[in-house]
């Protein structure tokens, strides 16, 4: 059955969405242009999924998604922290 | 005596499509997640030489790219939008323009890849495997992601190419929409990626 439901996302909301990622775009640069040595890759990934999640949320529409389907989405980001996680603590204790 | 001709009943399932490409979507993540896991443990062990080699990338061009590819990701929504409001020539429209970008994303790869292989400095070459062991590390690593990425964006343009087509010939409409949004999504994953593979190669300081 064709979804005739579904939620359609407005045009100038795609598009407010594009400025804000954009706007963090030009922050991240910015930010990376001052001498903070070992946060400038901390606020640099931070920003990144600040546009991951803005991405996530509205372009690829999983705000109006269902539930299990956010779920998994949040559950594979888990995973891949905890893989980092993992990879780190064998890292750091050779 | 007449045949009698039994048609099954067309079971289209969307939300089955739908999380079909998002599982998909999650061995792309953990693809590129896996890559970037390297990535940060070389970077965090030679430190000096993943700044020195990010140098040598232009943060102009790789900022260009960065918001060819956002403005690229809002077409391809937009053009959700469009079929979903019925609007067949729009959504094509939209489709294009965000086809158009993807060549322009490419043509600038294409470009900054040139000049790094006029300085000898690509993989296989004779000069690689002089450099220092963290310089090599961090253009193999930029060679092959950014290489991989090329890769899925030229995947994306074709699946949106089909999705162009379709829209032409109505099989995708503002009843049947699937294959576009499957599309579309695909297609913002390549600029999520593309998201954390910037700051990483391009803004090391």
């Amino acid at each position: 059955m064709a979804n005739k439901t579904t939620h359609t996302t407005e045009y100038r909301v795609l598009a407010r969405v594009l400025l804000v990622l954009m706007f963090l775009t030009f922050l991240t640069i910015s930010v990376t242009s001052y001498h903070l040595a070992a946060f400038s890759v901390t606020v640099a990934l931070l920003i990144a999924g600040a546009k991951g999640f803005l991405i996530l949320t509205y372009f690829m529409h999983l705000k109006y998604e269902s539930l299990l389907l956010r779920i998994l989405v949040a559950m594979i980001f888990v995973l891949y922290a905890v893989i980092i996680l993992i990879t780190f603590i064998d890292y750091a204790y050779r | 005596m007449t045949e009698k001709v039994i048609h099954l009943q067309e079971h289209a399932d969307d939300e089955a499509k739908k999380l079909g490409m998002w599982l998909f979507i999650f061995t792309e993540l953990l693809l590129f997640g896996g890559l970037f896991l390297v990535y940060s443990v070389f970077r965090a062990k030679y430190p000096a030489n993943f700044h020195e080699g990010s140098l040598e990338l232009s943060v102009t061009i790789g900022t260009i790219n960065t918001i060819v590819l956002l403005i690229s990701s809002m077409t391809v929504a937009m053009s959700l939008t469009a079929i979903q409001k019925n609007n067949r020539k729009l959504a094509m429209i939209l489709i294009s323009v965000t086809l158009v970008l993807a060549t322009v994303f490419l043509f600038n790869k294409v470009f900054e890849w040139g000049a790094k292989f006029e300085h000898g400095l690509y993989p296989g070459s004779k000069l690689m495997p002089m450099l220092e062991r963290g310089d090599l590390l961090y253009f193999s690593l930029y060679f092959f992601m950014t290489g991989l990425h090329a890769l899925h964006i030229i995947v994306g343009m074709v699946l949106l190419t089909i999705c162009l087509f379709k829209l032409k010939s109505g099989s995708v409409n503002s009843q049947k929409y699937i294959h576009l949004e499957n599309g579309a999504l695909y297609w913002h994953l390549v600029d999520l990626i593309w998201i954390f593979l910037f700051p990483l190669m391009y803004l090391i300081t």
